[in-house]
């Protein structure tokens, strides 16, 4: 008898582990973050959350179609642009802004690339930059968590027509008791008003901000969680950390009234979220040992420099969008050395 | 044993931990397999010039006399694994692919198949030129996988001096015991063969390296060592490929192989400890290699174990004597990080066939099954034990650019080992991938 002969090229095993399993867990890892912020601000996060997703999902299956290539929504990536997208926008974000985010995300920060694999930047972080550039009022009108009402009355910004306006919110918040609420963040009460939160408050998430940025404990926990199922490279949140924090140390030490404490900065803002979700995104970070400690820590020092010497009060976003640009050049500067490398002739 | 030693033990950064499956044959001793009807002798069956056949069709030839005389000092004999008759010298299909000329023997069914050539030496006495000499003779090749001539390995170029002998017991390919049962069976052997390469090669020390996935045949060989303290046996961490010869030089020695380099260029030779204890049986007897023990494992396999084999035996013979599964669609020789699987039955057992595995049809659904984009998620550099950067390497191959791949990227210090592979998430071929671009390269400058 002759069995069935197949050839095949060695290694014949291989590890479990596949690329739809990494992204599925760290939607898994999202899912805490997601239910936070819909427990702190409603029905308003939650739908704005499905519609950003929603968005992302259909953009992608739109260009695979056009690109004449099978779904690639299985392999989870697209979802995670989009959940991500959700969380680092205000939680009464108009519904059709986030859907165009969405939009903007998939398609001019993925699908013209490449698609999964081959994107220069961070999706979701075009499509937040993209919406901050084209809704600047409206990214920046914040809502305070913790409404009484939140779970059966939507805030009215966030079901805005397609391509209109979104209302103001003054005469809203005024019917909700909270007259004179200024929808400032903790990030932008300390940059315009010089007003510090405490640390405790922001560790813990009690503050406002945007959908899913605010409790810095929960994300640190889901983060770990990857990282212990080894989906993540715990080095880059932890490089940007650290650059974060003797950055903001350095500044404090020169002026204690000006600057706030190094774990303000740590906790607030968008840094812990960007830190571990999106700094970390594998395709956009380089890949070399040595590189992914120069990538996290260059983010993290952009991210205070920009937050104290820029124009805006938050400086996430384009601390690791420039972080990205630079992770090419990162990689081919921190090539590791190799087993059995020559060294150089000396006078070469 | 303990915690202690645990961190004492060293190891080398980065490598894979594929499931060992070894205990299935590790405590199985080694067993003799019956002679097949058909013994088909590749001329070619290891690294240099093929042999050049020294017996004529229809000639009778008895177990272990000599068929095949070595074309050359990087070259090695062939010797008759069993009394029979020549039925041809002929094109038969080889693992590798493509056919080669074999020695075709027709075994006498009633023959009493004792080994009759050879007579007893003192290889004491011997100067270490006739050693080297005596062991080409003997057709000794390394049994670890390589094939590649033992004399040549053991006699370096003059201005390098040896003053290590490394002896590989580590066998870090999973499935694979054959290693493991010689240490255990055929210690006295290992060592006799051990004295014999010191002597050649001038080392004045050797050290033995083992995975402590084997600690028992440390104990056995511990137990016979010699008082003077020249030959030492080390367990190393288990790891895959801690068996590569590089890596167990640079964890025993803490000393590297130069880039495409040999050992021998930092003061080291190193051979497998199956070739050593087979030296230390045949020189003493001034016999040839014509079997060897083979671990035959895998889930499509029924009667595991590890047997001693005939060299020439035809595949379908060995699979047929253990039993297998009639949908074992991959069959592999080797082991399954580094192995080849093989077109046809008829393939032979060579010199350098560790193990044959045999694997169904693969286990894991489809979807595992999808190749992904690469995400640089920098597992494979995590993994590379050279390393390399498989991921960047990979990126360029998709484009055909080898000569970077080369030129920037180190691609022929590359020995495929197959760890990338084994870990990617995206499911890319990245070893196939460089075995491609080596290939196109060398043609290129060919």
């Amino acid at each position: 008898m002759t069995p069935r002969i197949e050839l095949r090229t060695s290694p014949h095993v291989k590890s479990p582990t596949t690329v739809a399993q990494i992204m599925r867990n760290v939607v898994y890892a999202l899912l805490p973050v997601c239910a936070f912020s819909v427990w702190q601000f409603g029905i308003s996060a939650l739908a704005l959350i499905l519609t950003v997703t929603a968005a992302c999902l259909a953009t992608e299956r739109l260009f695979n179609w056009m690109g004449d290539r099978s779904s690639t929504l299985s392999d989870w990536s697209a979802a995670i642009t989009g959940i991500l997208l959700a969380l680092t926008l205000p939680p009464g974000f108009p519904l059709w802004m986030g859907a165009v985010g969405g939009f903007v995300a998939i398609a001019l920060g993925k699908a013209l690339f490449g698609g999964l694999g081959f994107n220069v930047f961070n999706p979701a972080l075009v499509g937040r930059a993209f919406v901050q550039a084209a809704f600047p009022v409206a990214i920046t009108t914040f809502t305070p968590a913790f409404l009484s009402n939140r779970f059966v009355e939507f805030i009215p910004t966030t079901l805005t027509p397609p391509l209109q306006i979104p209302p103001s919110l003054t005469e809203w918040l005024t019917g909700q008791g909270l007259d004179g609420f200024t929808g400032a963040t903790p990030m932008g009460q300390w940059k315009f008003e010089g007003i510090v939160t405490d640390t405790a408050t922001l560790f813990s998430g009690m503050g406002g901000g945007s959908a899913g940025e605010t409790s810095a404990l929960l994300i640190l926990l889901c983060g770990l969680y990857l990282a212990l199922r080894r989906m993540m490279d715990w080095r880059i949140p932890a490089a940007m950390l650290l650059g974060a924090f003797i950055t903001a140390g350095f500044f404090f030490l020169l002026d204690g009234d000006k600057y706030p404490t190094p774990l303000f900065v740590l906790f607030s803002g968008g840094l812990m979220l960007g830190a571990v979700f999106m700094a970390s995104d594998m395709v956009a970070s380089p890949v070399t040992p040595a590189g992914v400690w120069v990538y996290g820590l260059f983010m993290g020092v952009l991210t205070v420099i920009i937050r104290y010497f820029g124009g805006l009060n938050e400086g996430v976003m384009y601390a690791i969008l420039l972080g990205n640009a630079l992770s090419p050049l990162i990689e081919s500067i921190t090539q590791p050395r190799i087993y059995g490398a020559r060294k150089r002739e000396a006078g070469q | 044993m303990g915690l202690l030693n645990l961190f004492k033990r060293k190891t080398f950064a980065h490598g894979v931990h594929p499931p060992e499956h070894k205990e299935e044959t590790a405590h199985l001793p080694i067993r003799r397999m019956p002679f097949a009807p058909r013994m088909i002798i590749p001329l070619s069956q290891h690294f240099g010039a093929p042999a050049v056949p020294v017996v004529r069709v229809g000639q009778e030839v008895v177990r272990g006399e000599p068929i095949a005389r070595a074309d050359g000092f990087m070259s090695v004999p062939m010797h008759a694994p069993a009394t029979g008759v020549v039925e041809s010298i002929q094109l038969m299909p080889t693992a590798r692919g493509p056919k080669t000329e074999a020695i075709v023997i027709r075994v006498y069914p009633a023959a009493e198949q004792r080994v009759l050539y050879g007579a007893p030496r003192d290889v004491e006495n011997m100067t270490p030129d006739d050693i080297v000499q005596a062991v080409q003779d003997s057709g000794m090749v390394g049994l670890g996988g390589a094939a590649f001539p033992t004399h040549v390995k053991l006699k370096p170029p003059k201005d390098f001096p040896i003053d290590t002998l490394v002896v590989n017991g580590c066998e870090c390919e999973p499935y694979l015991t054959t290693d493991h049962r010689v240490m255990l069976e055929h210690t006295d052997e290992l060592l006799s063969g051990i004295r014999i390469a010191m002597r050649v090669s001038g080392a004045s020390r050797a050290v033995i390296g083992v995975e402590d996935n084997k600690l028992d045949a440390v104990e056995a060989i511990k137990g016979k060592l010699p008082a003077d303290g020249s030959i030492t046996v080390q367990a190393v961490t288990t790891k895959y490929p801690q068996g590569s010869e590089k890596l167990l030089v640079k964890v025993l020695l803490d000393r590297e192989v130069p880039s495409g380099g040999f050992p021998y260029q930092i003061g080291v030779v190193v051979n497998n400890v199956g070739t050593l204890a087979q030296l230390g049986m045949l020189l003493p007897q001034s016999q040839g290699l014509i079997e060897r023990v083979v671990t035959l494992a895998g889930p499509g396999i029924k009667k595991p174990g590890n047997y001693m084999i005939p060299l020439g035996t035809p595949l379908r013979f060995a699979l047929e004597y253990v039993g297998y599964e009639g949908d074992a669609t991959h069959i592999i020789l080797g082991g399954p990080m580094m192995g080849n699987t093989v077109a046809s039955l008829d393939v032979p057992v060579t010199k350098g066939v560790t193990g044959i595995v045999v694997m169904p049809e693969r286990e894991r659904s489809p979807a595992a099954q999808t190749i992904y984009p690469c995400i640089r998620c920098g597992r494979c550099l995590d993994a590379c034990p050279v390393k390399l950067n498989p991921s960047q390497m990979g990126r360029l191959a998709a484009k055909r650019l080898y000569t970077e791949m080369q030129q920037k990227y180190h691609l022929n210090d590359c020995f495929e080992c197959g760890c990338c592979s084994y870990v990617c998430p995206s499911n890319i071929p990245l070893v196939q991938y460089f075995r491609i671009a080596k290939a196109i390269n060398r043609e290129r400058a060919a």
